[in-house]
Order: C-alpha cells, then sequence, then structure tokens
C-alpha cells in the first residue's frame, strides 16, 4: 500500500520527459494543432507562442492543482476554463505591453489559447489528480515539447519560405524563397513531413524481418 | 468595415479566408472526426449551430461589455456564453437523436474547444460588425467548416481502399490530403466583386 501510494507522489524524470518526447502533445498526441499551424511561419512568432502557451500551462496546472480538494466535480470543467481563460487574458495583455509588434503578429491566437486542448486536457487529465509540484514538473515538460514542436515547423518553414532564420538571411543569394511554405498549406505540408519522419524512425527501429514481411504481405 | 456587403462577408468567411483551410481554426474535429461522411456531416452542422448560437449572444455580450467598460473580461465571457451553449445542444440532442448523440460522443464536449467557435466571436468583435453581418458571418464560418469537413471525409473514405505505405497512415496523411485542399482553397483568395 505504502510502496504504491509512494510510487504515485513520486517525481520521476519520466515526468518531466514524457511532454518532450513520448507523449509530445503536437507530434504524438496531436493536440493543439491550430496554433501550431497558425503561428509557426516564422521562428520568433513560434517561439513567442510556445513561450506564452507554456505560461499559462504552468500558472493553470498549479492552480487546479491546488484548488483540486475544492472545485466540485460536476463543474470542473466550466471551472478550469475559467481558470484558463483568466491567465490567457493576463498573458494577453503582457505580450501587448512588451511588443506591439509581436502582438499584431501572432494576432488572434494569443487570446485563443484559451481553447488549446492541451492546458484543459492537462488540467483535466494530470493537475486534477496529481499534487502541486508534480503537476507543474508534468507542464514545464508539456509546454517544452510544445515549443520544440513549434520550433521544428516554424524554422523549416522560415527557412523555405523565406531563406532567414531569426531573420538573418542564411541562404545563398539567388535563393528562390518557395512561398507556399509560410502560406497556409506550407503548415500542413511541414507537419505531415514531419510526422511521416518520426513514423519512419519508428518504424526503422522495429525488427527488420517484421517489416519485411508486412510489406511483402500488403 | 461596416460597408461590406452580406454577400461578401459570407462568401468570405465560406472561401476565401475559409475558417479551417486559411485560418486553421477548428483543425481538431477536422482531423479527428472526418473518418467518416455520415459523422463530419453531423458534426459540421452541430458546430454550424453553436456557432450561430455564440455568435448571436457574443454580439449582445460585448455591448454590455462596453456599456459597463469592463472590456477585458470579453474571453472569459464569451467562453463561459460558448461552453453553455454547447452544453444546451448536448442535452437537446440527447432528447430529439439519441444516436447522433451517441455517433458524436466525445466530440460534441469538444466543440467548446474548438477555436473557430471562439475565434468567430473574437474576430466578429474584431471586426466590429453590427447584428446582420455578424449573422452573416457565423453561417459563412460554419458552411466553411462543414464544406471542409466533408470534402476532407470524403477523400479519407476513398483512401481507405487504397494501398498506402504504412509510414504515411493516419494523421501524415491526412494532413498532407488538407494542404492539398488547402492549396485549392488559396485559389479564391483572388476572388473579389465588391
Amino acid at each position: 500500500m505504502t510502496s504504491t501510494q509512494k510510487s504515485e507522489t513520486e517525481i520521476t524524470a519520466d515526468t518531466f520527459l514524457a511532454g518532450i518526447w513520448r507523449e509530445n502533445p503536437v507530434f504524438v498526441m496531436l493536440l493543439g494543432m491550430c496554433p501550431v499551424l497558425a503561428v509557426s511561419n516564422s521562428v520568433i512568432n513560434a517561439v513567442a507562442m510556445g513561450i506564452a502557451t507554456t505560461f499559462v500551462l504552468l500558472c493553470s496546472s498549479a492552480l487546479v492543482s491546488l484548488l483540486r480538494p475544492f472545485i466540485p466535480k460536476e463543474v470542473r470543467i466550466a471551472a478550469y476554463i475559467v481558470i484558463i481563460a483568466t491567465f490567457v487574458t493576463i498573458t494577453d495583455y503582457i505580450i501587448q505591453a512588451i511588443s506591439l509588434e509581436l502582438y499584431n503578429a501572432l494576432g488572434a491566437f494569443i487570446q485563443l489559447i484559451v481553447v488549446n486542448c492541451i492546458i484543459l486536457g492537462r488540467a483535466e487529465a494530470y493537475a486534477s489528480k496529481n499534487p502541486l509540484f508534480k503537476s507543474l514538473i508534468n507542464a514545464l515538460g508539456m509546454g517544452i515539447g510544445f515549443t520544440l514542436a513549434l520550433l521544428c515547423l516554424g524554422s523549416v518553414r522560415e527557412l523555405l519560405g523565406n531563406g532567414t532564420l531569426l531573420g538573418f538571411s542564411v541562404m545563398a543569394a539567388d535563393f528562390q524563397p518557395w512561398v507556399i511554405m509560410i502560406l497556409p498549406p506550407g503548415g500542413f505540408f511541414v507537419l505531415g513531413a514531419w510526422l511521416l519522419l518520426f513514423n519512419w524512425l519508428k518504424e526503422r527501429k522495429q525488427s527488420p524481418q517484421i517489416t519485411t514481411a508486412l510489406s511483402q504481405q500488403a | 468595415m461596416q460597408s461590406d456587403p452580406l454577400s461578401f462577408i459570407f462568401l468570405n468567411a465560406f472561401l476565401m479566408n475559409n475558417f479551417v483551410l486559411a485560418l486553421f481554426l477548428g483543425i481538431c474535429p477536422f482531423l479527428g472526426v472526418s473518418g467518416k461522411l455520415q459523422t463530419a456531416w453531423s458534426m459540421g452542422l452541430a458546430t454550424t449551430l453553436v456557432m450561430l448560437v455564440s455568435s448571436i449572444c457574443a454580439y449582445f455580450i460585448n455591448l454590455l461589455l462596453i456599456g459597463f467598460d469592463i472590456e477585458f473580461l470579453r474571453l472569459i465571457s464569451y467562453i463561459a456564453v460558448i461552453a453553455s451553449a454547447v452544453q444546451l445542444i448536448e442535452m437537446s440532442m440527447k432528447k430529439l437523436s439519441p444516436s447522433l448523440f451517441r455517433a458524436l460522443g466525445i466530440f460534441l464536449p469538444l466543440i467548446t474547444t474548438n477555436c473557430a467557435i471562439l475565434g468567430l466571436a473574437l474576430f466578429q468583435t474584431a471586426k466590429e460588425y453590427n447584428f446582420m453581418q455578424s449573422l452573416a458571418y457565423s453561417l459563412g464560418a460554419g458552411a466553411g467548416f462543414i464544406l471542409a469537413i466533408v470534402l476532407m471525409a470524403g477523400l479519407r473514405e476513398k483512401l481507405e481502399l487504397a494501398n498506402v505505405p504504412t509510414i504515411a497512415q493516419g494523421a501524415a496523411l491526412s494532413l498532407m490530403l488538407a494542404g492539398l485542399l488547402s492549396l485549392t482553397f488559396m485559389g479564391f483568395a483572388g476572388l473579389d466583386f465588391k
């Protein structure tokens, strides 16, 4: 009894690492796709969005975890949404105060962090069942995983679509930008390509005999 | 923006700035519920209904918020209204059509977290649309959502018969398809008949 209880509250490396690789919110769980596709047309936007989402994720996870004995089960979703919306409003005003340029570039997607499934999903599936510190660690992992995924997309799209990285020109002078990459279809294509790459890596890790047998069957 | 005719607002949300394929709103149900044509169709209808209701509510709430000078509460009150509208539709659907209720399953409550709906409410506020314009905008957005999700479901039903390499199955293939659809919809961007 004591051992199981201990393992439930214990903080392992996995608590933090789960969000970055094994349960990566974007590449594995396919959550929160809207901001991922919409603001990943440059590295700066992608990182800003990642940080804003991580901030909201951390704050709301902490509050949900602290309030967990007081929130009645029937109205928990509504309570979580109000908590999340509060922090998003704060973030919205903070970004507006720091950089108006960034605020305009991200547009409505800062306010739309409220409806990001990752945050509500974490509140419902993790923070409402775990103590404060563990929820915080897990939320930080998820936030970093989300930011990394955004960075993966943002760098490819900015590099191919604009020939720059973080605003610095890195491609040869005669490089023709693939404008399609910074337009909406590019978001779908690049994310699809990343998923293809991960699937390929996953398949290669499995034993080669099985894969050949499967492909022969198919 | 005040002078935009209603037909233009409708078509703008329907084709030129399609919520799913051009503005990336509502990708979760677009990828999640587009497996079968029938479910996609009902999901589209349910979403359009919620859009219409929440757009009307958002319009009046915005008037109220401006009246009391408490616009910083906009986000919280919008999301609360959307959550209750979804709850209302969920209850009435359970009563009127239990089979549809079961078919939509988990995705019905998830309409609350569909960014297309909150996005619609925020955009119509930002564009300062009047009541009729908001109505046209929400209908256009809803129709655009139905169009996108039904097209996607039709394509995916066909693809189930296709011989696709194992690594491309599932989400990767859906995303590539969505990219092609989005590319097609970019063709509408030049449409202008003011």
